[in-house]
C-alpha cells in the first residue's frame, strides 16, 4: 500500500529512560482497516511505544503522524482526541462505578446542564450490543468478570469516534469463546476501517487475526512483516534473537514415567472448602511431584491456591502437612510450614513497587526471619547476585526499582523472593500470564529442574499446552469444584478438554 | 536521598541567613555558667516536641497512616504527669516522684497510641477517621484529668526534662537524639523499616509475603503514642504547667508537615527521617524568624503559611521542572535579544 494512505506513522522513535534507552531508532506504520501485531519479548519496548503514542511518555526523539498530519500527544486525553484509543493490559476502569459510569466517565451526556442518565444507559447499552454483550449496565463494574471488565474497558474507547484502536493483551485474561467474541469484534471494526494494533504474547492470535506484525527486540526495530509470509518459528526466532534451542521440547517421557507416590505425601486437604469461593475438594501432593490446575477462569483454581496458602481461611474440612493437621491461618504460618506462593496478580497482590528489585526479593526470607535479625547487605548482596543470574534478570541491578522493570522480568524477581526462602512447596498461579515465549521456556524449565530437587509444585496456567508439559497430574476444576483428575498416559488436550466441557 | 535533603536544606539555610541578615549576632554562641547560649541553640530546644513528634508522624505516614491525636495526647501525658506531682510535697533534689510521674505519662501515651492501633489495624478503620476520635476524646481526657484548671507545680527535678542543662547544651536535645537514634537504629539495622516501606507501598503483597502487617501497624501507632507523650513532658516541664486544653494544640498539624517537607509522600511508602528531622527545623526556624525580624502578630499565620506554600512547592519535583522549563526559555530568549 502506498505511503500515503497511512493511518498512523511513526518514524526514528527514540526513548531514554534513567539507564535504560527504552527504544531506539523506532518505526511503525498502521493502516486503515488492518489489524496489525506489535511483537516482541518482555522488555523489547513494546508498552514503551504505545505509552509514547499515546502520550503517557513523551518521545525523545522521532515523530508521529496521523493520517498524515504530525501530531504530538502530550497527554492520554490529547491522544484520545486526536481519535487513538487504548485498551491497557491491566484493565483501567473504577470497579465500584457502574458499567455505564465507566463507559461514559468524564464525558458524561448532558442535558440543561445536568447528567442524563437515561440516555447514557440507552447508548452503554447499544455500544455494548456492538460487542455481543448483554448485562446489566447499572450494575457496579466489580460485580463481573474480568473478561466483561475487558469488554468494557473496549467498549469505552469505541466510545470515542477512534481511528487507531491499541489492545495492549487483551486476551491475557479471556477463556478461548471470550477471545472468539472479541476477534469477532476487532474484525467488524476492521471492516469499518479501524486501525488496530493489538500486542499479544498468544502466537496462534496473532496468525488468526492479524495482517500484518512489527517486531522489537531490546529497544531496537526487527522489522515489519507479513503474517502470511513469516512462519511461526520465524517469528520466535526474531523475537528472541537467538536460535529456539530455549524451546526445544522439554523431556516429557522421562517425568510422566516418574512414579508419583513416593513415601507421604507433603500436604493433604480432606473434604476443604470455602463458602462462596470453592466447593470441598481433596488434593495430595508429594515431593517432588508436579500437579497442575486446568480450568476456566474463575473455575476456583486460584481460590484452591488460596486456601493452601492460608490467605484465605477453609471453613469446612482439614489441610495436612507432612502427617499433621493444621489450621492454616495466615500466609507467615504457611511460609513458616515451608508453602510459597506467586499470585496471579503480580501487580496488585505480588511486587512492591517502591521498594527496589533487592528488597523485593528479600522481603519474604526477612519477614520469615522475624523482626529482629536482619540480613547483612553483604549477604543480601550475595544472594541477589545469585539470583539474578540464575533468573536472569534483565537489567540486572538490584537497585533499581521493580516498578521500572518489565511484566516477565517482575516475575522473575518474584521467583527469586520465594526460592530465597527454600520453600518445599511452591505455589505458581499463572507464573507465565503476560510473558514471552523465551522467559516461558526458562521458567518451565527452571520449575521441572526443581521438581526434580524434591520441591513440590503446584502449577497453575490457563495455557493448556503449558499444563500438559509441565504437570505429572492434572486436576480439571469447573464452576469451583474439582472434577476430575488426570494422570500419566491420559493426560492429553482432548482429555483434559473433555473434562473441562463436561463430556 | 541527597537529591531530597537538598530542598529542604537549601530553605533552613536561607532562613537562617536571612536571620543573620536581620540580626548579625544570631550565629554567635556564649559560655554563661557553664551552659552554651545563643539562637540555634534555643532553636534546637524550642524544636524538639516537634522533631518528636514528627519522628513517630514519619513512621505512622509510611504505613499509609496518619495521627491527628499526637496533639491531644501530649496534653493527657503532660497533665497526668502534672497531676501525680501536685499531689505531695517531695523532699527537694529526690528524682524518684518524677521517674513515677514520667513513666506514668509514657505508659498513657502508650495506651493511647495502642487505641488508635486497635481502631486501624484491628478494626480496619481509616487512619484519619480513627485517630480523628482520639484527637477529640483525648482533650476530654486531658481536662477530665486536670479537673478543667491549669495544674501548676514547683518541683525542680521535673522542671529539668524541659529546662535543664546537660554537658552544657539543653537536656531536651539529648532526648531527641537518644530517640533519633534509637529509631533509626531500629529501622535501618533491623527489617522493620523495610517492612513499614512495604506495607506503606502495598498492604495485600506484604501479607502475602509473610509480614504480619497488624503487628507493624500496631507498634507504628504506639511508637507514635510514646513520642507524643515525651513531647508533652517536655512542653509541660517548660512552663511546669499542664493546660488540658492548649498544650500540643494543633502540633498534630505542624509534624505532619514536618514530614511532608522532608520528602516523605503521605501515600506511604518510602520514608525519610533525616529529612523529616530537615522539616521540623525549617518549622521552627521559620517560628523563630518571624518573631525575630518584627512580623506584625496579626499576619504572622499568613507569612507562614506563604513560606510553607514555597517550600511545598520546591520539594515538588513536577512543579521544580516547569518552574526551570519556563525560566530557561526565558533566559535563551533574554540572549538573543540582548546582542552585545
Amino acid at each position: 500500500m502506498p505511503e500515503n494512505q497511512l493511518r498512523l506513522q511513526m518514524k526514528g522513535i527514540s526513548k531514554v529512560f534513567p539507564g535504560v534507552k527504552a527504544l531506539s531508532n523506532v518505526n511503525l506504520r498502521l493502516f486503515p482497516g488492518e489489524v496489525h501485531a506489535l511483537m516482541g519479548e518482555n522488555g523489547a519496548g513494546k508498552s514503551t511505544l504505545i505509552k509514547v503514542l499515546t502520550g503517557v511518555y513523551t518521545i525523545d526523539e522521532g515523530n508521529v503522524w496521523l493520517d498524515g498530519k504530525p501530531i504530538s500527544a502530550r497527554s492520554p486525553l490529547e491522544s484520545q482526541e486526536l481519535g487513538i484509543s487504548t485498551v491497557y493490559q491491566e484493565v483501567n476502569l473504577c470497579t465500584n462505578l457502574s458499567v455505564a459510569e465507566n463507559i461514559f466517565i468524564g464525558r458524561e451526556v448532558l442535558r440543561r446542564g445536568r447528567i442524563d442518565w437515561k440516555e447514557i444507559y440507552r447508548r452503554a447499552i447499544k455500544l455494548l450490543e456492538r460487542l455481543h454483550l448483554n448485562i446489566d449496565v447499572t450494575k457496579p463494574l466489580s460485580s463481573y468478570s474480568v473478561a466483561i471488565q475487558q469488554m468494557v474497558a473496549i467498549a469505552r474507547s469505541l466510545n470515542i469516534s477512534a481511528k487507531v484502536l491499541i489492545l495492549d493483551e487483551p486476551t491475557s485474561s479471556l477463556d478461548k469463546t471470550e477471545v472468539q467474541e472479541l476477534f469477532k469484534v476487532m474484525n467488524k471494526l476492521k471492516s469499518e476501517g479501524m486501525a488496530i494494533l493489538f500486542v499479544t504474547h498468544f502466537l496462534d492470535q496473532v496468525y488468526e487475526i492479524c495482517d500484518r506484525m512489527t517486531i522489537l527486540r531490546n529497544g531496537e526495530l526487527v522489522g515489519e512483516f507479513k503474517t502470511t509470509e513469516l512462519p511461526k518459528i520465524d517469528l520466535v526466532t526474531k523475537m528472541i534473537g537467538k536460535e529456539l534451542q530455549v524451546l526445544e521440547q522439554l523431556p516429557n517421557t522421562i517425568l510422566k514415567d516418574k512414579q508419583t507416590s513416593h513415601g507421604a505425601p507433603f500436604m493433604q486437604a480432606r473434604q476443604a472448602g470455602r463458602k462462596g469461593s470453592i466447593e470441598p475438594f481433596d488434593f495430595d501432593i508429594y515431593k517432588g511431584e508436579i500437579v497442575s490446575f486446568a480450568g476456566l477462569l474463575g473455575s476456583g483454581r486460584t481460590e484452591i491456591a488460596k486456601l493452601l496458602f492460608g490467605a484465605d481461611k477453609a471453613d469446612t474440612g482439614s489441610i495436612i502437612i507432612n502427617n499433621k493437621t493444621i489450621h492454616l491461618n495466615s500466609p507467615s504460618q504457611a511460609i513458616h510450614l515451608g508453602i510459597a506462593f506467586c499470585p496471579e496478580n503480580r501487580k496488585t497482590e505480588s511486587i512492591i513497587e517502591d521498594l527496589t528489585v533487592r528488597e523485593n526479593i528479600i522481603l519474604a526470607m526477612q519477614a520469615s526471619m522475624g523482626w529482629f535479625k536482619y540480613i547483612s547487605r553483604k549477604k543480601q548482596d550475595g544472594f541477589i547476585t545469585e539470583f539474578i543470574q540464575l533468573l536472569n534478570v534483565n537489567p540486572p541491578n538490584p537497585e533499581m526499582l521493580i516498578k521500572n522493570l518489565s511484566g516477565g522480568n517482575q516475575q522473575k524477581v518474584i521467583l527469586a523472593r520465594w526460592l530465597l526462602t527454600h520453600p518445599q512447596f511452591l505455589i505458581l498461579d499463572e507464573p507465565t500470564r503476560g510473558i514471552d515465549v523465551g522467559t516461558k521456556a526458562e521458567i518451565q524449565k527452571l520449575i521441572l529442574s526443581l521438581s526434580q530437587e524434591g520441591m513440590a509444585i503446584l502449577f497453575i496456567s490457563s495455557e493448556l499446552e503449558e499444563v500438559i508439559r509441565c504437570g505429572q497430574r492434572i486436576l480439571v476444576l469447573r464452576d469451583k469444584r474439582v472434577i476430575a483428575e488426570i494422570k500419566n498416559d491420559e493426560i492429553n488436550q482432548q482429555n483434559i478438554m473433555q473434562a473441562i466441557a463436561g463430556g | 536521598m541527597k537529591s531530597r535533603l537538598t530542598w529542604p536544606l537549601i530553605m533552613l539555610g536561607s532562613l537562617l541567613a536571612i536571620n543573620l541578615f536581620v540580626n548579625p549576632s544570631f550565629f554567635q554562641i556564649e559560655m554563661k555558667d557553664g551552659h552554651l547560649f545563643g539562637s540555634l541553640i534555643d532553636i534546637l530546644n524550642r524544636s524538639a516536641p516537634l522533631i518528636l513528634v514528627s519522628i513517630g508522624m514519619t513512621l505512622v505516614i509510611a504505613t499509609k497512616g496518619i495521627d491527628l491525636s499526637v496533639g491531644s495526647i501530649m496534653a493527657m501525658s503532660g497533665a497526668i504527669a502534672c497531676l501525680y506531682l501536685s499531689g505531695g510535697n517531695y523532699p527537694e533534689g529526690s528524682w524518684l516522684p518524677v521517674i513515677y510521674a514520667v513513666g506514668i505519662a509514657l505508659a498513657l501515651s502508650a495506651v493511647a497510641g495502642l487505641w488508635n492501633g486497635l481502631l486501624v489495624a484491628g478494626i480496619g478503620m481509616q487512619p484519619i477517621v480513627a485517630t480523628l476520635i482520639l484527637m477529640v476524646a483525648g482533650r476530654g481526657i486531658a481536662q477530665l484529668i486536670a479537673s478543667g484548671q491549669v495544674i501548676t507545680i514547683n518541683y525542680q527535678p521535673y522542671k529539668y526534662i524541659g529546662t535543664g542543662y546537660l554537658l552544657t547544651l539543653p537536656f531536651s536535645i539529648f532526648i531527641v537524639a537518644f530517640v533519633f537514634l534509637i529509631t533509626v537504629y531500629l529501622i535501618r539495622r533491623t527489617p522493620i523499616g523495610l517492612f513499614i516501606e512495604s506495607i506503606g507501598s502495598n498492604p495485600v503483597a506484604s501479607r502475602l509475603a509473610g509480614i504480619h502487617a497488624a503487628a507493624i501497624i500496631f507498634i507504628v501507632y504506639i511508637f507514635c503514642g510514646f513520642c507524643g507523650g515525651i513531647a508533652g513532658l517536655i512542653m509541660s516541664s517548660n512552663v511546669s504547667s499542664a493546660d488540658g486544653n492548649n498544650a500540643g494544640l494543633w502540633f498534630e498539624l505542624d509534624a505532619i508537615l514536618a514530614v511532608v517537607i522532608g520528602g516523605t509522600s503521605l501515600s506511604g511508602g518510602r520514608f525519610y527521617l533525616l529529612g523529616t528531622l530537615v522539616g521540623a527545623l525549617i518549622i521552627q526556624t521559620l517560628t523563630t524568624t518571624i518573631y525575630s525580624i518584627g512580623v506584625p502578630p496579626e499576619i504572622i499565620l499568613v507569612v507562614k503559611a506563604i513560606v510553607v506554600l514555597i517550600v511545598c512547592l520546591l520539594q515538588s519535583e513536577e512543579f521544580r521542572k516547569k518552574f526551570s522549563k519556563k525560566r530557561f526559555s526565558k533566559k535563551t530568549f533574554s540572549k538573543k535579544g540582548v546582542s552585545v
